[in-house]
C-alpha cells in the first residue's frame, strides 16, 4: 500500500516538476488573492487587526481548491484516473498517494505564502515557528483529506469545477475557525499556548477521523 | 514480430488469482432509463479472440468496462473462471489489461516512465526492467526516452497495449483499437494479437472496423442497442453476416 | 399510498389550522411579550431539522454500505425536508431575535452550526441536482462527512465565541414545557412524517416507471 502511494506520488511530482503547469498557476494565484486582499484591507498603510491570519488561510484554501480542481482534471484528460483503478492497488493507496501530491503542492504554496502575508501585512507570523508550522500543517492536512476525496469523486460528475467548493468549504468550516483562529493567537504580544493546544488538538482529531473516513469511502464510491 | 511471454512475470506477480475463461451470463446494466447492455451471454475463453462487433452505442465499451470490474452490471453475472466478479480481491485486476479508447498515458512522462509507472503499480518487482524489455516489443526502442506527447497516434497506441500487457494478463480487453492507425501499425497489432493468442490470453476486442476483424476473430458477437443480436463461431465474411445482423430482426 | 396517509393527513392540516388558537391561549410570557409566540414554530421546526439531518446521514451511511436504493431515496427525501425545515428555523429564529433582542442574527455556537450544517444541506441538494448521474455515492459520502462534521463545527464555533465575548446574551429557553409546545412538536413531526412519505414515494414511483420503461424496452 505504501509502495503504490509512494509510486503515485513519484510519478506526480515527476510529471508536475516536467510541465510546473500547476505549480505556477497555484502560486501566482495565491499571491494575487494575497494582493486583493492588502488593495482591499489596508488602510493608510495598516491592515486589519488580526486580518492576517484570516488572509493566509483564505489563500491557501482558494488556492488549495484550484490545484485539486487541476490535478484531477489532468487525470481525466487522459482517463487516467480510471487506469488507477483499473490497477491491482488498493484504491486508499491510489486516494493516499493524490492526497500526499497535492499536500506538497500546499506546503510549498504556504512557504511562499507565509512571508508574503506577514511583510504586507506586518503581521510577525514567524515568531513562534515551531506552532505556526503546527497549525499550518494539521489543518491543511484536514482541508486537503476532505479536498482529495471529494475533487476524485467529483471526476465523473457534471459542474464539477463549481460543485467542488460548493461541497469542499462547508465541510471545512472546523478547519478554517481552528486554522485562522490558531494562527491569529500566534499573532498576539504573549503567546497562550493553551489556546493554541486546544486549537491544535482539534485539528488533529479532525485529521485523523476524516482521512479514516475518507480512505474507507473512496473505495465504496469509486466503484460503479 | 511474435513476442515471448516475458520469462517469470507471472510467478513474479503471484499468479495465485488464474483463471482459464469468463463467462458472461445474462448480464444487463442501464444507466437510469438508458438500457446500455441488454441480456448479453458468452463465454471468453483462454487462446480466443472475441469480437464484440457493432456501431456506436451499441453497448460495446459498456460491456468492455463490466469485464474490467470498473462497472457493475444491474442484472446478471461475471465469472472470471469459478470465482464471482463481486467476490474478486484487488489482486483480479492484475491478471486484466485493458486498452481503452483513452490511452491512459501521461503525456508528460517519456514512453519508458509510463511503462516503468504501470509496470510497478501492478506489482512488478523490476518495474525499470519490464519497461525496458516492452519499449523493443512495441517498436520504440530508440525513442524510450521521448515524451509521449509527442508521439504520433500509432506510437502513442504501441506504447499503450504494451503498457496494457506489461504485467502479463490472462485477460486483455481492447477498446477500438485499430482507430486512427496506419497500414503498418493495423499489421502489428494484428501479429501481436494473434501472438497473444497463441500464448494463451483471452482476448475481448471491440470494434466496428470489420475488415480488419476479419480472419481474426475466433468469435464475433453482434451488438444493437445493447442487445446480443447474433453470435457467430469462425467467422467469415463478416461484412455480410454485419449487414444481417444489423438489418434483420432480433434473433434470440 | 397507504390508506392512512389521507385521514393523517388531514388531522395534521386541521392540527395546523388550529395551531393559532391554541398558541394564542398559551401563556403570556411576560419578558419577550407577543413575539415569543414564534418558539412555538421555531424550536419544533429547529427539531425537525435536526430529526432530518439525522434521518439523512443514517440513510447515507446504509447506502454507501448496502448499496440498496431505498436508503438513497430515503436520504435524499431527507436531505430536501433538511433543508426546507433548517430555512423555517434560520428564518423564525432571527425574526424572534430581532424583536427580543434587538439584532437579527448573534454568532453563537447553535445558530452558527445550524447554518453551517443547514448549508451541507444545501450542497447537497445541488450536488444532486447538478451532479449527473452517479453522483449518488458522491452525495451520501457528503452527508456522511456532514454528519461527522457536526461535533466538530460546535466545538470549534463554540471555543471561537467564547474568546469574543458577544456583545448581547442570548438567554436559554427557560419556558415549561407546556401542551402549546407538545401540541406544536406533534404537528410538525406529523407533517415531517407525511413528507418523507410522501416524497420517498414518488422516487419510489420514478424508479419502478425507469425499470418499467426498461422492460418495455426488452419486450420487442
Amino acid at each position: 500500500m505504501i509502495r503504490v502511494a509512494w509510486l503515485i506520488l513519484r510519478k506526480d511530482l515527476t510529471v508536475e516538476v516536467r510541465s510546473r503547469e500547476i505549480v505556477y498557476t497555484t502560486l501566482f494565484f495565491a499571491v494575487s488573492c494575497v494582493l486583493v486582499f492588502a488593495f482591499a484591507l489596508v488602510r493608510e498603510g495598516r491592515g486589519p487587526e488580526d486580518g492576517a491570519a484570516g488572509i493566509l488561510w483564505i489563500a491557501v484554501m482558494f488556492a488549495g481548491n484550484l490545484a485539486l480542481g487541476r490535478t484531477f482534471e489532468r487525470e481525466r484528460q487522459s482517463e487516467t484516473l480510471r487506469a488507477l483503478l483499473l490497477a491491482p492497488a488498493s484504491r486508499p493507496a491510489v486516494y493516499v498517494g493524490k492526497l500526499l501530491g497535492i499536500l506538497v503542492l500546499l506546503f510549498g504554496a504556504e512557504l511562499l505564502l507565509i512571508p508574503l502575508v506577514a511583510l504586507l501585512f506586518q503581521a510577525r507570523l514567524l515568531v513562534h515557528p515551531f506552532w505556526l508550522i503546527a497549525i499550518m500543517a494539521t489543518g491543511t492536512v484536514g482541508f486537503a483529506a476532505v479536498g482529495t476525496l471529494f475533487a476524485a469523486m467529483l471526476v465523473r460528475a457534471r459542474s464539477r469545477d463549481v460543485l467542488l467548493p460548493v461541497l469542499l468549504y462547508p465541510i471545512t468550516v472546523p478547519v478554517i475557525i481552528a486554522g485562522v483562529r490558531g494562527t491569529a493567537t500566534l499573532l498576539q504580544p504573549e503567546l497562550d499556548a493553551g489556546i493554541i493546544r486546544f486549537w491544535l488538538a482539534l485539528l488533529v482529531t479532525f485529521d485523523v477521523v476524516f482521512v479514516t473516513l475518507a480512505l474507507w469511502t473512496f473505495e465504496v464510491v469509486m466503484t460503479d | 514480430m511474435t513476442p515471448s511471454t516475458p520469462p517469470g512475470s507471472s510467478a513474479s506477480l503471484g499468479a495465485g488469482l488464474d483463471f482459464d475463461h469468463v463467462s458472461v451470463d445474462d448480464v444487463s446494466r442501464h444507466f437510469g432509463r438508458r438500457r446500455a447492455v441488454a441480456r448479453v451471454s458468452f463465454v471468453a475463453a483462454r487462446g480466443n479472440i472475441i469480437g464484440l462487433l457493432g456501431p456506436n452505442g451499441a453497448g460495446k465499451s459498456t460491456l468492455l468496462a463490466m469485464l474490467a470490474t470498473l462497472l457493475r452490471p444491474s442484472a446478471g453475472s461475471i465469472r472470471y473462471g469459478a470465482m464471482q466478479a463481486d467476490d474478486a480481491p484487488p489482486a483480479l485486476r492484475g491478471r486484466i489489461g485493458v486498452l481503452g479508447h483513452d490511452l491512459f498515458l501521461y503525456p508528460e512522462l517519456t514512453a519508458r516512465e509510463n511503462l516503468a509507472f504501470f509496470a510497478g503499480l501492478y506489482g512488478h518487482r523490476d518495474a525499470d526492467g519490464a519497461a525496458r524489455a516492452a519499449l523493443p516489443r512495441a517498436g520504440l526502442a530508440d525513442r524510450g526516452d521521448d515524451l509521449v506527447a509527442g508521439f504520433s497516434r500509432g506510437m502513442r497506441q504501441r506504447v499503450a497495449l504494451e503498457r496494457a500487457l506489461i504485467h502479463d494478463p490472462r485477460l486483455v480487453l481492447l477498446d477500438e483499437p485499430f482507430t486512427g492507425l496506419d497500414e503498418a501499425s493495423t499489421s502489428a497489432l494484428i501479429a501481436r494479437l494473434r501472438g497473444l493468442r497463441e500464448s494463451g490470453a483471452a482476448i475481448v476486442l471491440a470494434t466496428h472496423d470489420l475488415d480488419i476483424a476479419d480472419g481474426l476473430l475466433d468469435e464475433a458477437i453482434f451488438l444493437r442497442d445493447g442487445r446480443m443480436v447474433e453470435s457467430l463461431s469462425r467467422p467469415e465474411g463478416l461484412r455480410a453476416a454485419y449487414r444481417r445482423a444489423m438489418t434483420g430482426p432480433i434473433r434470440s | 399510498m397507504p390508506k392512512w396517509f389521507t385521514p393523517v393527513a388531514f388531522i395534521c392540516a386541521a392540527m395546523f389550522a388550529f395551531s393559532p388558537l391554541v398558541i394564542a391561549n398559551a401563556d403570556y410570557e411576560s419578558t419577550m411579550g407577543l413575539v415569543q409566540k414564534i418558539f412555538y414554530y421555531h424550536m419544533p421546526s429547529a427539531w425537525m431539522f435536526l430529526v432530518a439531518a439525522m434521518v439523512c446521514g443514517v440513510a447515507s451511511i446504509r447506502y454507501l454500505v448496502s448499496g440498496d436504493l431505498r436508503h438513497d431515496r430515503t436520504a435524499l427525501a431527507a436531505g430536501e425536508l433538511l433543508v426546507v425545515f433548517g430555512l423555517l428555523t434560520l428564518v423564525t429564529g432571527p425574526l424572534w431575535a430581532r424583536k427580543a433582542w434587538g439584532t437579527f442574527w448573534i454568532w453563537d455556537a447553535r445558530t452558527t452550526s445550524s447554518l453551517v450544517s443547514w448549508m451541507i444541506g444545501c450542497a447537497y441538494l445541488i450536488l444532486r441536482r447538478y451532479g449527473g448521474p452517479g453522483s449518488e455515492k458522491l452525495a451520501a459520502a457528503l452527508a456522511l462527512f456532514g454528519m461527522a462534521n457536526v461535533p466538530f463545527i460546535y466545538i470549534s464555533v463554540n471555543y471561537w465565541r467564547t474568546i469574543h465575548p458577544a456583545t448581547s446574551v442570548v438567554p436559554k429557553l427557560p419556558f415549561t414545557m407546556g401542551l402549546p409546545l407538545w401540541y406544536c412538536v406533534i404537528s410538525f413531526s406529523l407533517l415531517f412524517y407525511l413528507l418523507l412519505k410522501m416524497r420517498v414515494r414518488l422516487e419510489e414511483q420514478r424508479a419502478t416507471l425507469d425499470s418499467l420503461y426498461l422492460s418495455l424496452d426488452e419486450q420487442h
